[in-house]
């Protein structure tokens, strides 16, 4: 046993700074996209032309923007599934707010956030404060949004065309050629990891994710983190709701169905352990970036949807299989 | 003297269970129009034993602290695959059903080995082979359609000496030959032990690993079943992903509803029947009441956060502080 620990290190201790303290999930996220990217370049050259890959970093911004939100709450060993809904609230309130005129277009995209950040209030409170199980006080939560937006959609009829200024954060440029959308999930991939590495606030979700018994007898008001955390998750999902509203010109029921999965997926393949307290933020956007790439790739070589979920579903048991495995014999 | 005490204490959660079902039934039948027909009851039963079916599957794997989010995917696949086997003659028609199960009994051990094999979490597994189901779905039943032999469809989804419906007796059947005989079993009480701590039973030698696959892939052959049954319901094949994630999501709900801990452990298919049938009921409910059909899913999202919310009741009981973190 200790000839292969020793020959590991030895292996390690040749290896570039960089590459060794580098989480090997995230490299092997990384190396599937380098990977991904060669293979369809085989198919086609236009896969690897500059406006092509802009393209799809702008689409996939509105499921990075959902992940990092679902990255938080899985990093304590939680889960989100009130994702669909709430983007959905979101974007619908969003737009709604505009349509009132006055200070309406302004306060369109804080009010689509904030309402958010209310369903992930419920949820954290739930969860933190009356102990019920992630997984079914967000399935709830989802349920009574979904029946928000149905009755509100159907007594009257909001506006559902998204404002100009929406559009604008969704689609238009800034810097030109580089969609603001982007640049967008840049900044707040910034703060992620500004959250996760240099505030008091990550450390606790860290620890909490590993026991938070221990987290609680060190000190830590476990119950506030983790109702912030869920409120956190919840006004991402909802933003990424205004996004893709933004890049879609209108909200409508149901955009947020196809977000769910594909963002715990996203976050699991970039390493993030579904337990809680073991991942980094670099590995869910390589995830990010991986899932929206093979949706792309598969739907331009025009497979078919049934062909694309299976490769889908595949691909991620495969790659989980490489890295994702629990320890032997607990 | 205590016996029956013990037996009380763990049959609290499907007693609950039926507790919440009987009251809803009850408030129900009160407000219909035309009381407790055999005719009311054939069609209640009916839409509740799909989700029943459901329920049992996601209460089997729930047991082993485990989850299954493809459930709602098998149910799908194999209410696909009924709509072109099932049909024709009484000989063939046997065969398929045979066939339906048996894939349902496949895409169930699939999930188990990637489980127990794979070492993968059960959350991210199934979401994953959730998917492929449903590619398999859509590759059977790219439109709906498809057909159904009707003769047993009928009598299956219909009344027994008049009176009964037999979905119920088909419901009964499943809990007398898969439900019980696991229960009781070394395997499931295998099962049991590995969801209420593993560590434990794997110092104890209990087969956990026979125990997980077994209730992995009995979970499909229920949610097999529930496809089937699906399809002598509605005569076709569709693969709809709003269902299919429809049924996954509240079967967790019927699953908490009846009394099964999501912690693992604790629990029985019953409780999850009774929980099912509760969680249909109030979507018929509103109906008799004359809601407004718009109001329904806000109603329903209200009275699911409601009653879990009951659960958490338990937290006054709690003494020290440190057992809030499970």
């Amino acid at each position: 046993m200790s000839e292969t620990s020793e020959n590991r290190i030895s292996i390690r201790a040749r290896l570039p700074a960089f590459l060794r303290r580098a989480d090997p999930a995230v490299l092997t996220a990384f190396g599937c996209i380098l990977l991904l990217l060669f293979l369809s370049s085989l198919y086609s050259s236009n896969f690897l032309s500059l406006n092509y890959l802009l393209q799809q970093l702008k689409v996939a911004s509105f499921l990075g923007v959902v992940a990092a939100g679902m990255m938080v709450v899985i990093l304590l060993g939680h889960i989100d599934l009130s994702v669909p809904w709430v983007m959905t609230t979101g974007a619908m309130m969003a737009c709604a707010a505009a349509g009132f005129g006055g200070a309406g277009p302004i306060m369109a995209i804080p009010i689509g956030v904030l309402c958010g950040a209310a369903f992930g209030l419920v949820n954290g409170f739930g969860v933190a404060y009356l102990r019920i199980p992630s997984m079914i006080v967000t399935l709830a939560s989802n349920v009574v949004a979904q029946g928000l937006m149905v009755v509100y959609t159907g007594g009257f009829s909001p506006q559902d065309s998204a404002p100009p200024a929406i559009r604008w954060l969704a689609t238009g440029f800034v810097i030109p050629g580089l969609p603001n959308a982007i640049i967008v999930w840049a900044a707040i991939s910034a703060i992620m990891v500004f959250l996760f590495t240099r505030t008091s606030f990550g450390r606790a979700v860290y620890g909490i994710g590993n026991s938070e018994r221990a987290a609680y007898l060190s000190g830590v008001d476990t119950r506030r983190i983790v109702m912030i955390a869920f409120a956190i998750s919840g006004a991402l999902s909802a933003f990424g709701g205004v996004l893709l509203a933004g890049y879609a010109s209108k909200a409508a029921q149901a955009m947020g169905d196809a977000y769910l999965l594909p963002a715990i997926a996203a976050v699991v393949l970039g390493g993030t352990s579904i337990l809680g307290g073991r991942g980094s933020y670099l590995g869910t956007v390589a995830g990010v970036i991986l899932i929206t790439l093979l949706q792309s790739i598969l739907s331009v070589m025009q497979m078919p949807e049934a062909g694309r979920q299976i490769v889908y579903g595949v691909v991620i048991i495969v790659m989980l299989l490489f890295y994702g495995r629990a320890p032997p014999n607990r | 003297m205590s016996e029956w005490r013990y037996w009380l204490n763990e049959q609290r959660g499907t007693l609950m269970g039926l507790a919440i079902f009987l009251l809803m039934f009850t408030v129900y039948i009160a407000n219909h129009p035309a009381g407790l027909t055999a005719n009311v009851a054939q069609t209640a039963a009916n839409k509740g034993a799909l989700f029943a079916f459901v329920a049992m599957a996601q209460t089997l794997v729930v047991i082993t602290s485990g989850i299954d989010l493809s459930v709602g995917m098998i149910f799908v696949l194999t209410n696909c695959l009924a709509s072109w086997l099932v049909v024709g003659e009484p000989l063939p028609t046997a065969l398929g059903v045979v066939a339906v199960l048996v894939a349902g009994m496949v895409c169930g051990a699939v999930n188990g080995l990637l489980v127990i094999y794979g070492r993968l979490q059960p959350i991210v597994a199934t979401i994953a082979t959730g998917a492929i189901y449903f590619g398999l779905a859509l590759l059977l039943r790219p439109f709906p359609g498809g057909s159904v032999n009707e003769d047993l469809a009928d009598a299956l989804t219909g009344r027994l000496f008049g009176v009964i419906p037999s979905s119920l007796v088909l419901l009964t059947a499943a809990v007398l030959l898969v439900w019980l005989p696991f229960r009781r079993s070394k395997i499931g009480r295998a099962a049991f032990a590995a969801g209420s701590s593993e560590q434990a039973a794997f110092m104890s030698g209990m087969p956990i690993r026979r125990g997980k696959f077994a209730a992995y892939t009995l979970a499909g052959l229920l949610a097999a079943m529930g496809g089937l049954f699906l399809t002598f319901f509605t005569y076709t094949g569709e693969a709809a992903y709003a269902s299919g994630s429809g049924y996954t999501l509240w079967s967790i709900a019927a699953v908490v509803l009846g009394g099964v801990s999501l912690y693992g452990g604790r629990g029985s298919a019953i409780g999850a029947i009774f929980g099912a049938f509760a969680a249909r009921t109030t979507g018929d409910m509103l109906f008799v009441f004359d809601v407004d059909p718009l109001w329904q899913p806000l109603l329903q999202g209200v009275v699911l956060m409601i009653a879990v919310s009951i659960g958490s009741l338990a937290l006054l009981r709690v003494r020290n502080r440190l057992d809030w973190f499970l």
